[in-house]
This record gives C-alpha cells, sequence and structure tokens, in this order.
C-alpha cells in the first residue's frame, strides 16, 4: 500500500502543479447533482466566478448522483478522506454534525438575517449549514374544479378546516369525473414520505419524537392525536379517496392527466401544473386543528470537520449566499430563493408571480423535521408505519411499534447528545 | 509440517495469491468483524464510544413468547361478543406500562390460534418484522429450490439434442442470467405494475377482460409470490447449463444399450440419466439454497419490504438495518443468524445426499 500511496500522491502533486500555475489554494467540494445538467451548470458557473473573483481559493467540485450521495459522504467520512465543502439535506444535518463530521460555519450575519427558518442547519445552538433555497409542499388543483364543487378558496389566512377538507374530498370523489380525488405521492418511497405526510400529524397534534427533550416519542408518535391522524391516514385509502400504491408515471403526469382533482406536491413540480392548466391553485395544508403544516429544509452547504481551509471554505459559502446567487438557483431550477430581497430579482417568486405563494408558504406554514442526529432512523421508522397503514395495518399497534423503534434507537445511541 | 502441498509449489501459491488475498479481505475479514460487531452496539456513525453488550442483539432479534388470554366476561360471567367473535383483552394493554408484566415490554403480536375452548393463544415476538423475514426467507426457499431445479433439468433435456439452431434456444434461455438482476427486476415491476403491466394487459385480453388488473406487488397476498416467480424465470438458465454439463458426462454408450434392450423413454431416464446426475444435483440444490437465502436486490428494487411486510427478508433486513438504521451492529447479528441458518440446512443437505455404501 505505501508505495502506491506515495506513487499515487507523486501523480496528484505533479497534476496540481501543472494546473495551478497560479498561486490560488486549492479547495474540494462534494455535490449532489451528478445527472441533472441542468443544476451542474448553474453550480458551475457561480464555482468559476468565485475563483475569478478572487486570487487566494480555487474551488474543485466533484459531484455524485443523489442516490449515492449521502452514502459517499460517509465513506469519506469513515475512510478520513472529506473534501473541504460538502452539502447536505437539510434534516441529516444534526446527525452528521453529531458525529463530527462537519463543523460550525463562519458566515456573515447581514447575510442571513432575514433568511427563511428552512435552510439554516443549526445543531446545539450552532450553525452548521445553509442553503441557498428552501422548498414547499402545496395542494394543487385547479379553480375551475373548485368552481365546478362548489368549494371555497382556502387562503393563506384561512386555510380549509379538517371538515371542509374532507367534503373537498367527498365532493371531488363523488363528483365521478376522477380516478382518485387525492394524489399524495406515493410511489415516491423514501424521505417524501416523512417530509411530506409528517406535518399532517404535527396538524393534528403530534409529533414523530416529543420536541422538548427529543428523548422519547412516547405520547408523540402514539398519543390520541397520532392515532387520530393514523385513522385519518387509513381512511383516505380504504375510502377510495388515495390509492396506497400508486405508478410513478401517474406521479408524474395524473394531475396533468386530469386523473386528480388535488395533488399533494412540491415548488419544483408547480412549473409542469402551471404549463398543463391555465388556473392552476397552489393552496395551503389543510389545518387539522393545530395550524397549517408544511416541511421545510433543502439542501444546504457545510464544512467538513477535516478541512484544513474552513477559512476558504467560509469565503465561498459567503459568497454563494449573495443575493444573485439565490436568485440564480430560483431562476434556473424553480427553487425558493432564501431570501425575500433574492425573491423580488426572480419572475416567478417576486411579488405577484406565479410562484410567490410557496415563498409565503414557506415562511408562514415551514416546520423543520425534528432537529436531532436520529432523524434518519426516525424517518425510516416513520415511512415504514405510514406505509403500512396506508395498506390496513392495525393503527395503534403500527405506531406503538414505530413508538417503541424509535425510542429503543435512541437509548441506543445514549439520547444523540441531547 | 513441510508437506509437498506447501513446500515444493511455490508457483500454485503465487497463482493463488490474488484471490486468496482478497477473500481473505473482502470475505474472511468482515466475517469475523461481524461476529465481534454482533456483540456490541457498534454503529455506522456516532461519536460515542462501541460498548459490548453480550447477546442483547440476537435477544432483541429472536425474543419470542406465548400468551393465553381468556375473553372478556361480562358481570353475569357471560363471554363478551364483538362482530361475532370473542372479544379478548387488548395486547397493547398488556404489553405497554405494565407494570405486572416487565418481561412483555416492547413485544408485539406475531400471530395467534385457539386451542380448543374459549381462550386464546398469542405468540409475541420482540422483532416481529425479523419474525417475518425469517419465514419469507423460508417459503422463497422452499419454493424456488424444487421449482427452479426440476424447470432447469426440464429446459436441460429440451436443449440437450442435436437439432439444428439448438444454440439459439440455449442462448435464449441463458439470456435473464446474464442480464444484471437489479436491470431485470426493473423491468418485472413495469411488468407486474398494477394499472397498465404488461402482465395485467395479457391476462385481460386473454380472458376477454373477464380478470381484473391485479396490484401484483402492492397487494400482500401475491406480492412474494409474484417475487417467487419472476426469480425463478431469472436464474433457470443459470442451473440449466450446469443441469447440461452433468447430461453430457453420461456415456452415450450407456444409451446405445438400453436402446438395444428396448427401454422404454422413462426407463431410459429412471435407471441411466437421473443416477448419472446424481453429483450435479446434490450441486444444484446446495448452490440454488445458499443464492436464494440471500435474496435482496428484488425486494430493494420491487417492494422494500411491503406490503405489509409480505417480502420482508433476512438479507434485505440487514441491509436496511446496518446502513438505513445506521445500526451495523443490529445488522452485523443478522447475517451471523443467517450464516448458521444456511451452515445448518447445507450440512443437513450434505448428510441427506451422502453416498450409501
Amino acid at each position: 500500500m505505501k508505495p502506491f500511496n506515495t506513487f499515487a500522491g507523486a501523480l496528484l502533486a505533479s497534476a496540481f502543479f501543472a494546473g495551478a500555475a497560479l498561486a490560488q489554494t486549492e479547495l474540494t467540494m462534494w455535490y449532489h447533482g451528478a445527472g441533472n445538467d441542468n443544476e451542474m451548470k448553474l453550480v458551475n458557473e457561480m464555482l468559476d466566478e468565485f475563483n475569478a473573483s478572487q486570487s487566494d481559493w480555487k474551488v474543485v467540485i466533484t459531484a455524485f448522483p443523489q442516490g449515492a450521495y449521502n452514502d459517499s459522504v460517509v465513506a469519506g467520512a469513515l475512510a478520513g478522506t472529506l473534501p473541504d465543502i460538502i452539502d447536505i439535506d437539510g434534516p441529516i444535518l444534526p446527525n452528521w454534525a453529531w458525529a463530527g463530521y462537519i463543523q460550525p460555519l463562519a458566515i456573515d450575519e447581514t447575510l442571513i438575517k432575514d433568511y427563511l427558518p428552512g435552510p439554516k442547519g443549526v445543531w446545539d445552538g450552532k450553525l452548521y449549514g445553509i442553503g441557498m433555497w428552501d422548498a414547499a409542499v402545496s395542494l394543487v388543483t385547479r379553480q375551475s374544479y373548485l368552481d365546478e364543487l362548489k368549494l371555497r378558496t382556502p387562503t393563506l389566512d384561512q386555510p380549509w378546516t379538517a371538515e371542509e377538507f374532507q367534503g373537498a374530498l367527498d365532493a371531488a370523489k363523488n363528483s365521478g369525473k376522477f380516478e382518485y380525488a387525492l394524489d399524495l405521492g406515493m410511489a415516491w418511497t423514501g424521505e417524501w414520505y416523512p417530509y411530506a405526510f409528517s406535518p399532517f400529524l404535527q396538524s393534528f397534534g403530534g409529533d414523530m419524537v416529543d420536541r422538548s427533550t427529543y428523548k422519547t416519542a412516547e405520547g408523540a408518535l402514539n398519543g390520541d392525536a397520532a392515532l387520530a391522524f393514523g385513522n385519518w391516514w387509513q381512511g383516505l385509502f380504504k375510502n377510495g379517496y388515495a390509492q396506497a400504491t400508486q405508478d410513478p408515471a401517474d406521479r408524474d403526469g395524473g394531475f396533468a392527466a386530469g386523473k386528480y382533482a388535488f395533488s399533494w406536491n412540491g415548488n419544483w413540480a408547480a412549473l409542469g401544473a402551471l404549463a398543463a392548466f391555465d388556473d392552476v391553485l397552489f393552496l395551503p395544508a389543510p389545518d387539522f386543528g393545530n395550524g397549517s403544516k408544511i416541511g421545510a429544509a433543502s439542501w444546504q452547504l457545510s464544512i467538513s470537520a477535516t478541512s484544513k481551509h474552513p477559512d476558504g471554505a467560509n469565503a465561498f459559502i459567503n459568497f454563494a449566499l449573495r443575493p444573485e446567487n439565490l436568485a440564480r438557483f430560483s431562476k434556473g431550477l424553480g427553487l425558493i430563493p432564501a431570501t425575500a430581497a433574492a425573491a423580488e430579482m426572480t419572475d416567478n417568486y417576486k411579488a405577484g408571480g406565479p410562484l410567490a405563494v410557496f415563498y409565503d408558504l414557506s415562511s408562514r406554514q415551514g416546520l423543520l423535521r425534528p432537529v436531532t442526529p436520529g432523524y434518519p432512523v426516525m424517518a425510516k421508522v416513520f415511512e415504514k408505519a405510514l406505509a403500512d397503514i396506508a395498506n390496513g395495518a392495525d393503527v395503534a399497534a403500527t405506531l406503538d411499534a414505530a413508538t417503541d423503534e424509535i425510542n429503543a434507537d435512541i437509548e441506543k445511541n445514549g439520547g444523540y447528545g441531547h | 509440517m513441510a508437506t509437498k502441498f506447501t513446500v515444493s509449489n511455490r508457483t500454485g501459491w503465487l497463482m493463488a495469491g490474488p484471490a486468496v488475498l482478497l477473500i481473505a479481505g473482502f470475505v474472511i475479514l468482515p466475517f469475523f468483524l461481524a461476529v465481534a460487531f454482533s456483540f456490541t452496539n457498534q454503529r455506522l456513525i456516532s461519536p460515542n464510544p462501541t460498548e459490548f453488550v453480550g447477546l442483547e442483539n440476537y435477544r432483541q432479534l429472536l425474543g419470542v413468547t406465548t400468551l393465553t388470554l381468556e375473553p372478556v366476561r361480562d358481570d353475569a360471567g357471560a363471554v363478551v361478543m364483538k362482530d361475532g367473535a370473542p372479544e379478548y383483552p387488548s395486547i397493547r394493554s398488556l404489553t405497554r406500562n405494565n407494570p405486572d408484566r416487565p418481561d412483555l415490554a416492547g413485544m408485539r403480536e406475531w400471530f395467534s390460534f385457539s386451542s380448543g375452548g374459549d381462550s386464546k393463544t398469542y405468540v409475541l415476538a420482540r422483532d416481529v418484522v425479523f419474525m417475518k423475514a425469517i419465514v419469507n426467507t423460508f417459503l422463497f426457499v422452499l419454493v424456488v429450490a424444487p421449482v427452479q431445479a426440476g424447470l432447469a433439468l426440464g429446459l436441460a433435456l429440451l436443449i440437450n439434442q442435436r437439432l439444428r439452431g439448438i444454440n439459439v434456444f440455449r442462448a435464449i434461455y441463458f439470456m435473464p442470467v446474464v442480464v444484471s438482476i437489479v436491470v431485470v427486476s426493473l423491468l418485472w415491476r413495469l411488468i407486474y405494475d398494477g394499472q397498465s403491466g404488461l402482465l395485467n394487459n395479457l391476462l385481460g385480453t386473454l380472458s376477454f377482460g373477464l380478470i381484473p388488473p391485479v396490484e401484483w406487488l402492492g397487494n400482500p397476498s401475491t406480492a412474494l409470490g409474484s417475487i417467487i416467480a419472476m426469480s425463478i424465470w431469472q436464474a433457470v438458465g443459470f442451473h440449466m447449463v450446469i443441469w447440461l454439463s452433468g447430461l453430457q458426462t453420461i456415456s452415450p454408450t450407456l444409451y446405445e444399450a438400453a436402446a438395444i434392450e428396448g427401454a422404454s423413454k422413462w426407463q431410459v431416464f429412471r435407471f441411466i440419466t437421473w443416477p448419472g446426475l446424481r453429483n450435479t444435483a446434490v450441486l444444484i440444490l446446495i448452490v440454488i439454497t445458499m443464492q436464494a437465502f440471500g435474496l435482496f436486490a428484488q425486494i430493494d428494487v420491487m417492494t422494500n419490504g411491503g406490503p405489509l411486510d409480505s417480502t420482508q427478508t433476512i438479507v434485505f433486513q440487514a441491509i436496511e438495518r446496518g446502513y438505513g438504521k445506521q445500526d451495523i451492529s443490529g445488522g452485523s447479528a443478522i447475517s451471523v443468524i443467517l450464516f448458521v441458518i444456511v451452515l445448518s440446512i447445507s450440512l443437513i443437505q450434505r448428510w441427506l445426499t451422502r453416498e450409501k455404501s
């Protein structure tokens, strides 16, 4: 192994000297967007501008496909080969911060003063990650459907109540015009379940874990509110409002094809819906008793704990947070800019823009998924519980089992540092 | 201990060296690590130190107990009926926050049965999902091993003929083996699709619309069967080739002698072909059994263990825990349990198929 390492080192060094006649110090960066040409083009544009804007640092990027990204970072951390800058999906940031993979950022406070709460990755009182955008989910429908079904148009200040939402589903189902009243996106397994559906549970008054202590899920995930949520969730499928198994093609094109009256979908799919119909509405989440809630937080930039140049990495992240960069990704990818100032620089999100509603949804209803290193396990447990309940499992027993599994995991990890 | 094997065979060791090193590094070492990890609380990601926990992981996975309950009676002593059946106290009230039975905490109902009379016996498991995974895996093996071996033998007999273009058939039967199992699984997910899948369309057309579309992978009663059928189809060609090699070692003179004796086709198979395939049969049975116990890729791509745990398998659970839930110790314990199961079954098979002198 030794001679090989020396050889590889020599190779690397020679490549380095050949490429860098300039006196810039190289910073390495890993990014999750391989395969998404549009996204990588924007990232590379930003890197080129940063590298040209100053003479101290040069950021070199390696992109991974999203599906393999987290595994690559964990493997890199175990092998001690993490780059200087990585990007992280918001909800798992506390896990990696707790594990010691990343270090707190040194960010110019004025840049993030007016930030949406979602893109800030905080653990243990320190800012470990910061996102250039947020994402939001809305109930997509058409004005003509609401008129035809004689439904009130809900607003941010007056969202549908649980009864009104039930009435809307009944009206859509009884009209016989749709295959299913509601498209929940059951075809998108994985993080979509906790991201999109745990806010329903939170609106009922339950949660994936008791957030006052983060030590137990007892009462939060299997209490009365959670049981009410579970019964409601099971009823959606048992009573034929939604399908438990969905064809991925229907998720992508079902609403545009008129198969569903309502679609629970994210802002990234909004442009497609706008292209399909000219009277699309993006409605706020229904209020099941404890306020309307939607998931917050998306991908964020962070600095690895092993980085030898945190000052350079921080300089890059400060550069990335400039409003014109936030606007760049919003314009190119339809993401929600993290500040109102950046939102004003985009056609879609400026006041009166077709997607401006998502900025308001994100700032008014956005709720972070549980901020704890135990989140990756909770997400898995929650996903399985919801899939099982949708398929007809006993609600109380399933939620009890999920609670026990989450509690056992918290205990096994010594409370995850809370 | 200087035997011929170790001394005068330096070239041999040199040639075997790379393979031995790789196997030691990627199979033997991880195996011992897995055994060691299974007695600790090792995590994939954690700043906490690893601690020795003894048999705790195994206790958590394999804990099973039974509980016999009497039906609920009203004040007059009559059995309370609910939906036409006697009502029993809920398991939840006994297993949660029950100071009388701390040993039941965290256990769940696996299944229940009545053993005559009014009382009902519940089997509770500490890890119901893992229990279901074990049952599903055994079901898979019990169906796949004989059916796949039998079909492969049939195919091998069919293509073991001197016909024009027989190689085309051999290639066609072997083709699914060459394609990656992940690709095959993706294709079959489309074939099994509940709304517009090929299988539903085919059945609908053939039955003139009498057979309604079935959610093959979305229905707990058909999901495992669908995966079994697809797995048999995918690997049958591989075992066909092994059978074929066995068939071609049988001396043609035996068949000629049988023809002269006027033996029927069945007699030829029974008394010449089958005895000649004995060793091949043992090999195929053991190989299929071991491969079937490793069922993972199909589950990961097609169902993720669902719906309602109807397709959970041992290996899928090991990976789901070790990586998905970052619990390396739990995943290791499952691997060790699988190792013990496969080893015992292979030994039993060896013993059952031994040469009886």
